[in-house]
């Protein structure tokens, strides 16, 4: 079981990346684990980049992920993963929604989308898939949460059991059909 | 006080010590409840909001957002001078408009126990400026506990209490946002059974006049100084003896980022920074060979000890901006650098943008076309001073705006306003805007203000003000009239514009900096967050690439080689671009 672990959460304001550290933070508490998370509230919702790392273990001092020691880094938007790419330690895994959202300079033509951000991951191993056409086809774009964390799932040694309890305790309860057929889904998800 | 006792299970706290992970803010809400808090007034601010947002869904507490933080905080003294614990909580920021209430309730102490939480943001993450609010404890002669995860927020209030009525004095609270925005564990208990103190007149202690001021000032000395001996026998002032080669003091986030990156390291961890244990600090500093403080902001902490005679280190290491980290230490201590991707700072950076459908964004592409100058102020609206629309020239404080444009007018004549306004959200006015009204129509000024109602309180997350209609619970309170509210400062110039309405914005606000008189025009439109537009399909046909749209900077508009796009999953249908369009290329579901 790797009862130690960190975790870096990256997205576009508005995508709904505090979900998915609130299952993760629900499922080490129930394991009997100590765990902190680290949130950002305010400004930053407004559409912009936005960051929130989970810490997993027996003891966690700091409630936010060093750079450079990441072992898992969960990214709702490309050119976020990128961005983040200095927090996953040399054998951390990158779990990424290719999904491509435009930030602002993007969008007035001043700078161009790169081609390839990926490449700043070059050297990490890379798990990639359109997870916001899975959570659409699960039922709702919303649960595009669910899809990263049943690719993350993969790597973790919790019990199916462990994860279905800590999904149903953080979402609504009409929602849930639809999230863990998301979840399901980004487990069976084929690398790319 | 029978509903004291049963609301813990119907809330679905079990009696058993159950735990949550929670965030700070949450604990504090959680550990006043538990601390039997009677009485709750807050105005929000990133990063201390949620603490009255968790308390305002328990029970038996009166619970209540007030227009500014000295309301706040004179309702808070209120209840605490009638005999019930009460809690107040703001930003940083917050308590310089507080400052006054809180310097003079610290010579009047309380009856009840009176807590004022305080969430300082070293790095701004929301915020305008990295003020230390520790000096505010220093300054008022009041003590501050600082909290160094959720447990320590939420066991830290109740002692808290404890130290207010034994003391006779409100108590801060100091947290930072790593603190409050991150969650731990924390251990859930039952609220304690703390009647109400029947309320006493008592006017040597609580009418400051010269003659009971003079009285209650020696009292605050004598309370500090009992309360720095005590300091020293304090269990949350603990000293922990590793390596004796250095011994680090230090508190809250700070000391987490130690414990990690300097684990071999002897810590004092102080559990109330003011006043300091120094008798406590003089012993760990002879038991270490090196001492140093690891504190963010200012070296409040490395001067106070030093000033004692103390050899000590702290801000010639670490220094005073933004805030400390793991990785930071690392590479002071250790010279182990932070690790760095190359290529990562040419990425187009992602600032946070007007969100689309928000009724701010008309305004500011008027102003920016009628290529005024605009003082600005604080809330989502502050974003327009980003590129594309660039149409904010100053934004200093909370209602700033206002005083800013009346100042702007003294310096440079009245023409200077004929080209000039100020722009504040609806809370803001209400917060700090309304003086400014005042003092610009008494000081005969013609200035033109621009009220943005979009009935919410948005940027710290959708907080009821006065003028929403609606109290802390969502019931419905009286509303306040913006419109009879600027009428009777003496405006006579009033208009009410939708936002929305491109070319009526932009005539009022012609019509407005024209008139020798101050003119108030309130935009009035529900922020988009709040009321979904309906949504109808926008097409785009015949698109000439003229980029017109673009300057609305609207993040649904997006611009490619062969013309604009609209991203339909962004897209709330609001139709500025179709009013902007020169050549009538973008067309709404209904006309199409
Ligand atoms: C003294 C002070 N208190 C609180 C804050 C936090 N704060 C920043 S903007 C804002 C509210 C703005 O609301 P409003 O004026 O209605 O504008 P909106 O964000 O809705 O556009 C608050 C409370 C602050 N910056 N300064």
């Amino acid at each position: 079981m790797n009862t130690k672990f960190d975790l870096v959460i990256v997205g576009v304001g508005g995508q709904g990346t505090l979900l998915a550290s609130k299952i993760l933070g629900r499922l080490a508490l129930n394991a009997g684990l100590g765990v902190k998370v680290s949130e950002v509230h305010g400004m930053s919702q407004r559409g912009g980049s936005v960051i929130t790392h989970v810490r997993v273990g027996q003891e966690v001092f700091a409630p936010m992920v060093p750079l450079g020691q990441a072992d898992y880094l969960l990214s709702f938007e490309l050119l976020e993963a990128a961005r983040a790419a200095a927090y996953l330690k040399q054998d951390g895994v990158a779990i990424v929604n290719t999904q491509r959202i435009s930030p602002m300079p993007v969008v007035t033509g001043a700078m161009a989308y790169p081609e390839t951000p990926e490449a700043l991951l070059d050297g990490h191993r890379f798990e990639a898939t359109d997870a916001l056409r899975m959570a659409i086809q699960a039922g709702n774009q919303k649960a595009l949460n669910l899809v990263l964390l049943g690719m993350l799932a993969r790597h973790l040694d919790f019990s199916n059991e462990a994860w279905y309890e800590a999904i149903g305790a953080c979402v609504p309860r009409k929602t849930l059909d639809v999230n863990i057929k998301a979840f399901d889904m980004g487990r069976m998800v084929v690398d790319q | 006080m029978i509903g004291d006792k049963i609301t813990a299970a119907a809330f679905g706290i079990k009696p058993e010590k159950e735990k949550r992970l929670m965030l700070g803010n949450e604990a504090v809400a959680f550990g006043a409840w538990e601390a039997g808090v009677k009485v709750v007034a807050s105005y929000p601010g990133t990063p201390s909001t949620e603490i009255t947002e968790v308390i305002s869904k328990l029970p038996d507490v009166n619970v209540q957002w007030a227009p500014n933080e000295k309301v706040a905080t004179e309702v808070a003294f209120g209840a605490a001078m009638a005999g019930a614990r009460s809690l107040t909580c703001m930003k940083h920021v917050g308590v310089n408009v507080a400052a006054d209430p809180i310097f003079t309730a610290a010579y009047t102490g309380v009856s009840g126990g009176m807590v004022i939480a305080v969430a300082d943001d070293p790095a701004m993450h929301s915020s305008q400026n990295e003020q230390d609010s520790r000096y505010y404890a220093r300054a008022a002669h009041i003590p501050m506990l600082e909290p160094a995860d959720s447990q320590e927020c939420a066991d830290f209030v109740k002692l808290a209490y404890g130290l207010s009525e034994q003391l006779d004095t409100p108590v801060f609270l100091r947290l930072t946002t790593r603190i409050a925005h991150a969650r731990s564990q924390v251990e859930m208990n039952e609220r304690a059974d703390v009647p109400v103190k029947p309320y006493q007149k008592d006017v040597m202690k609580n009418v400051m006049m010269p003659g009971m001021a003079r009285k209650r000032h020696l009292h605050v000395e004598k309370r500090e100084k009992f309360l720095e001996e005590a300091a020293n026998m304090m269990p949350i002032n603990r000293v922990e003896i590793r390596d004796a080669k250095v011994g680090i003091v230090t508190s809250g986030a700070c000391y987490q980022y130690v414990r990690e990156a300097l684990p071999e390291a002897s810590t004092l961890k102080l559990g109330m920074v003011y006043p300091l244990p120094m008798t406590l600090i003089r012993d760990f500093a002879s038991k270490v060979e090196k001492l140093i403080v690891i504190e963010e902001l200012e070296g409040l902490i490395e001067k106070d000890i030093a000033a004692a005679g103390i050899a000590v280190e702290g801000k010639s290491l670490t220094g005073i901006q933004g805030e400390l980290s793991v990785e930071k230490l690392r590479s002071i201590f250790k010279g182990e650098p932070a690790p760095q991707v190359e290529g990562v700072e040419d990425l187009p950076a992602r600032p946070p943008v007007l969100c689309p459908g928000c009724p701010h964004r008309g305004v500011f592409f008027v102003l920016n076309r009628l290529g005024l100058r605009v003082m600005g102020d604080i809330g989502c609206y502050t974003l327009a001073a980003l590129p594309p629309l660039n149409a904010i020239d100053a934004c200093l404080c909370m209602g700033a705006s206002i005083g800013m444009a009346s100042g702007a007018e003294r310096a440079h004549g009245k023409e200077f306003s004929k080209k000039t306004v100020a722009v504040l959200g609806d809370s803001t006015f209400i917060h700090s805007g309304i003086t400014g009204l005042v003092d610009a129509v008494y000081n005969q000024e013609s200035i033109t203000v621009l009220i943005l109602d979009n009935r919410i309180t948005g940027m710290t997350g959708h907080q009821q003000n006065p003028a929403t209609g609606l109290d802390i619970h969502g019931q419905p309170a009286p509303q306040l009239n913006l419109e009879k509210m600027v009428e009777a400062c003496g405006v006579k110039d009033i208009q009410v514009v939708d936002p929305f309405d491109l070319a009526a914005m932009h005539q009022a606000v012609s019509g407005a900096v024209s008139r020798d008189e101050v003119s108030v025009i309130i935009a009035r439109r529900p922020c988009a967050l709040l009321s979904k537009q309906p949504i109808f399909a926008l097409h785009i046909d015949g698109c000439k690439n003229c980029g017109a749209c673009m300057k609305l900077s609207c993040p649904a508009i997006e611009r490619g080689a062969n013309g604009v796009s609209i991203n339909p999953a962004l897209c709330v249908g609001c139709g500025m671009c179709v009013q902007v369009c020169p050549f009538k290329a973008i067309k709404s579901g209904e006309e199409a």
